[in-house]
């Protein structure tokens, strides 16, 4: 038996180490470290409620408006009010943006350069990938940057900038666009369409979103080879993607965009069962936290570090549904949904590689058609705000699905200030340590049998494990 | 020949490398190219990880690898209790900050990218449990990582390109200064951030300024008038040039409807009452516009606010323009 630890690892948000046990060339056992602490929960404990939309954001530039929103639907909650249909829909539309923004930043910079690696000169395909996305230097990059820099122009028109806007509020959005606004935004939306018609998919982005099963993503990969997709779907095939990296699936999504994608939990032979978030406990048994009797509901949670936990070995605490370890992000959002591609996909191969992927770009051909709507259904006459009084004495709950899955903020107001704020990410749940009865988190269970070169050397098939969850680590930790 | 930049990140949210990727006209890759700037690390943007990656740390340290530029993001991680265990880098065992001392030694320059790096920022909040400074500032205070006294191989001290996030032209200019080696201590304000873009006022450019001007007050978020008196505004104080040079194509906090929150400044992240609510003294805003003297400041607005058109008292608490120009006079004269 051999031991190696893995770390840093770039192209991912924040600081990551993996420990992992190998034999014969494959993993036996993996630890997963989330090395970095900042302290949000406690930085947020005395502040002013509204505040913490100044300070949640800024645990994550990446994820930024998934924490904002969060933050601002925790605090509606607590009011108990709901944003007006024009904020919901500008709210979804950054949202969006910034959803979409990601997983394509995932694709193009996080994900494939790994791919260009000299370690897959062999392959056919490594030529014509290494000129593509080779870090820094492939031809795709500056077309990417471009087009995700103009989309995020969506911001600049409704949040004012990205990240850390402080445009979404409980009662709704502080910018009002009309009629001028609306055209604008419509110009964006098809200069995005342009690029992943064109780039991307090289195909309608509704024919994409039809797609229902292996043989007609097959079928549209043969069709649709030189787009980037198709190049990924060649060499997933090549690389046997969808058998690396593979759990069990068991998906929760907290359901996004007004509906657009239903919430519950989902596991083959259950069907999608509705969402219960009282089920959803920390637990801290493997976590450099000041130890808890049993996992605890975040309303009541509390996050004080303990670097001298004997058993602890990451700052990220474990959280469990209903006890189980549960995976989040666009394929868990998808299949919860009940998207045929992705649940046909999954039936077949379970959570892989490969699935993570196709479903985060089946997600972007999803969203964008709905942001043409949200946009054309915009009623700039009516208001995008109501005004929100905040009690002194409160408890609140905001869901989002960020990009990389479900975010939850559980707040509890004290005398017109923050008593108790508890953040689970989603890479909380997808990178957790184990939990009290010793059970593994979804990548430490998903890195299991995946190749690794013991003593030295770059172990590549461990990178894409990693990097299909599209680890957000500053969330993870916060 | 080339300028080697080496990026790290610590005690952060990695939203300045994101806001970085928003450059446009040129995009990124084009402007660093243009002059000559070379990544050698950077945790978003390079092929190597891992072990590849300590052994570029270990092979600075030796002095083996030269390097130019070390970019710190994120604030320096030095609890708990000055251990720096909040924050070992991956895969080496080894706190941040120590390998922050030994690179700094190394690089021929010291950057701090955003306000966690400069002076803690929103990492050091409230209690600062995670005992969070910058490099050479904790807080408004000199010191920090480094010490205040702290002078690069370059002669320079840190450069504190701060911003809550960076506008990416605030770094990719400084960066540029460097590769053409055009930057001296006169570029650098008292606290060494460089003046390109802090010797501007969030207030200039600002498009509510003709409400500022006749003090019609926003009474809440998203209200189109001047949030100084009420709303917690400190875009008359704050440095940048954020109304000037747009964001995402257009926009900015006050365009975006809600305060300037002078992200540019150590100890923003802790505000006098909340960060949407303006501290005041006998109904008198507590922090005045930068240089303004106060008994005029007092004087003018009043005088101003005797003066205020009707259009602008229609709109300032409007989310949308009610009175247009050229309407409104009449109700105002009456």
């Amino acid at each position: 038996m051999s031991r190696r630890i893995f770390g840093p690892f770039n192209r991912v948000e924040g600081d990551l180490e993996v420990t992992v046990e190998s034999e014969a060339g494959r993993v036996t056992a993996a630890w997963v470290n989330s090395p970095l602490y900042r302290g949000f929960e406690q930085i947020l404990h005395g502040k002013p409620p509204l505040d913490a939309l100044v300070y949640t954001p800024r645990i994550c530039g990446i994820c930024s408006v998934s924490q904002s929103l969060a933050a601002a639907r925790a605090l509606a909650d607590a009011a108990g009010i709901e944003p007006p249909p024009n904020g919901q829909r500008v709210a979804d539309l950054i949202l969006a943006c910034e959803n979409l923004a990601d997983h394509l930043t995932h694709f193009y910079l996080f994900f494939m350069p790994d791919f260009a690696r000299d370690v897959y000169a062999s392959r056919p395909w490594h030529g014509e990938i290494a000129a593509r996305f080779r870090a820094q230097r492939g031809t795709a990059t500056p077309a990417l940057l471009r087009a995700r820099a103009g989309f995020l122009h969506i911001t600049g028109l409704l949040a004012g900038k990205w990240p850390h806007s402080l445009s979404l509020q409980p009662g709704g959005v502080t910018t009002t666009p009309g009629k001028a606004q609306q055209g604008a935004l419509l110009g964006i939306l098809l200069g995005f369409r342009d690029f992943l018609e064109t780039v991307l998919f090289a195909d309608r982005l509704e024919n994409i979103a039809m797609l229902d099963d292996a043989a007609a993503l097959a079928r549209w990969c043969d069709a649709h080879a030189d787009s980037d997709f198709g190049r990924f779907l060649r060499l997933a095939d090549d690389l046997a993607l969808h058998r690396l990296g593979r759990i069990e699936p068991d998906f929760l999504s907290y359901g996004a965009y007004g509906g657009l994608f239903a919430s519950g939990a989902w596991r083959p032979g259950e069907g999608r069962l509705p969402l219960q978030t009282a089920w959803i406990g920390e637990d801290v048994s493997h976590s450099w936290m000041l130890s808890q009797n049993g996992p605890v509901h975040p309303l009541h949670g509390v996050t004080q570090p303990d670097a001298g936990q004997a058993d602890g070995y990451s700052w990220c605490k474990a959280p469990r549904y209903d006890g189980r370890v549960i995976e989040v992000g666009a394929l868990a959002r998808q299949a919860v949904d009940g998207h045929p591609l992705i649940r046909a996909l999954v039936a077949a191969d379970g959570s892989n590689v490969r699935n993570r992927v196709v479903a985060r770009l089946l997600e972007v051909a999803r969203v964008l058609p709905a942001m043409e709507a949200w946009v054309r259904g915009l009623a700039p006459e009516a208001p995008y705000r109501i005004d929100v009084r905040l009690p002194d004495e409160a408890e609140g709950e905001g869901l989002v699905e960020a990009a990389r899955g479900s975010l939850g903020h559980w707040l509890r107001i004290r005398n017109g200030r923050i008593l108790n704020y508890q953040i689970i990410a989603p890479t909380t749940w997808n990178f957790s340590p184990r939990d009290g009865q010793g059970v593994p988190g979804a990548l430490e269970q998903a890195l299991v049998g995946t190749p690794v070169v013991e003593g030295a050397g770059e172990s590549v098939a461990i990178q894409h494990v990693v990097r299909s969850f599209d680890p957000c680590m500053v969330c993870t930790v916060h | 020949m080339a300028l080697s930049v080496l990026w790290l990140q610590s005690g952060g949210c990695g939203g300045c490398s994101m806001s970085l990727l928003n450059a446009e006209s040129p995009d990124l890759y084009t402007r660093l190219r243009s002059v000559g700037i070379e990544l050698l690390w950077h945790p978003s943007l390079s092929e190597v990880s891992a072990d590849a990656f300590v052994a570029l740390l270990e092979a600075i340290e030796a002095g083996e690898q030269p390097l130019d530029v070390l970019a710190l993001e994120g604030a320096v991680m030095r609890g708990p209790a000055g251990s720096g265990r909040f924050h070992l880098l991956a895969g080496t065992g080894r706190p941040m900050m120590t390998w922050l001392r030994i690179l700094a030694a190394r690089a021929r320059h010291t950057v701090a990218i955003g306000s966690c790096a400069a002076f803690g920022g929103i990492t050091a909040a409230g209690g600062n449990p995670g005992e969070a400074c910058g490099l050479q500032y904790d807080g408004a205070v000199a010191g920090g990582l480094l010490g205040g006294g702290w002078r690069s191989p370059a002669g320079l001290p840190v450069i504190n390109v701060a911003g809550c996030p960076t506008h990416p032209d605030w770094v990719t200019e400084l960066l540029a200064a460097l590769a053409l080696e055009t930057l001296d201590a006169a570029d650098l304000d008292e606290f060494n951030r460089p003046r390109s873009y802090t010797d501007r006022l969030v207030h200039h450019g600002c498009a509510r300024n003709e409400f500022y001007e006749y003090k019609a007050s926003a009474e809440r978020l998203g209200d189109q008038g001047c949030m100084m008196e009420h709303k917690g505004c400190l875009g008359t104080q704050a440095r940048a040039d954020c109304n000037i040079r747009p964001w995402n194509g257009g926009g900015s906090c006050l365009d975006g409807g809600y305060p300037c929150i002078n992200c540019t400044a150590p100890g923003f992240e802790n505000p006098r009452l909340s960060f949407t609510e303006t501290p005041k003294v006998a109904g008198i805003p507590v922090g005045l516009p930068t240089d303004m003297p106060k008994a005029w400041f007092v004087a003018l607005a009043s005088l101003s606010k005797a003066a205020t058109p009707q259009r602008l008292k229609d709109n300032a608490t409007a989310s949308t323009i009610v009175t247009p120009p050229g309407k409104g006079k009449e109700a105002h004269e009456s």
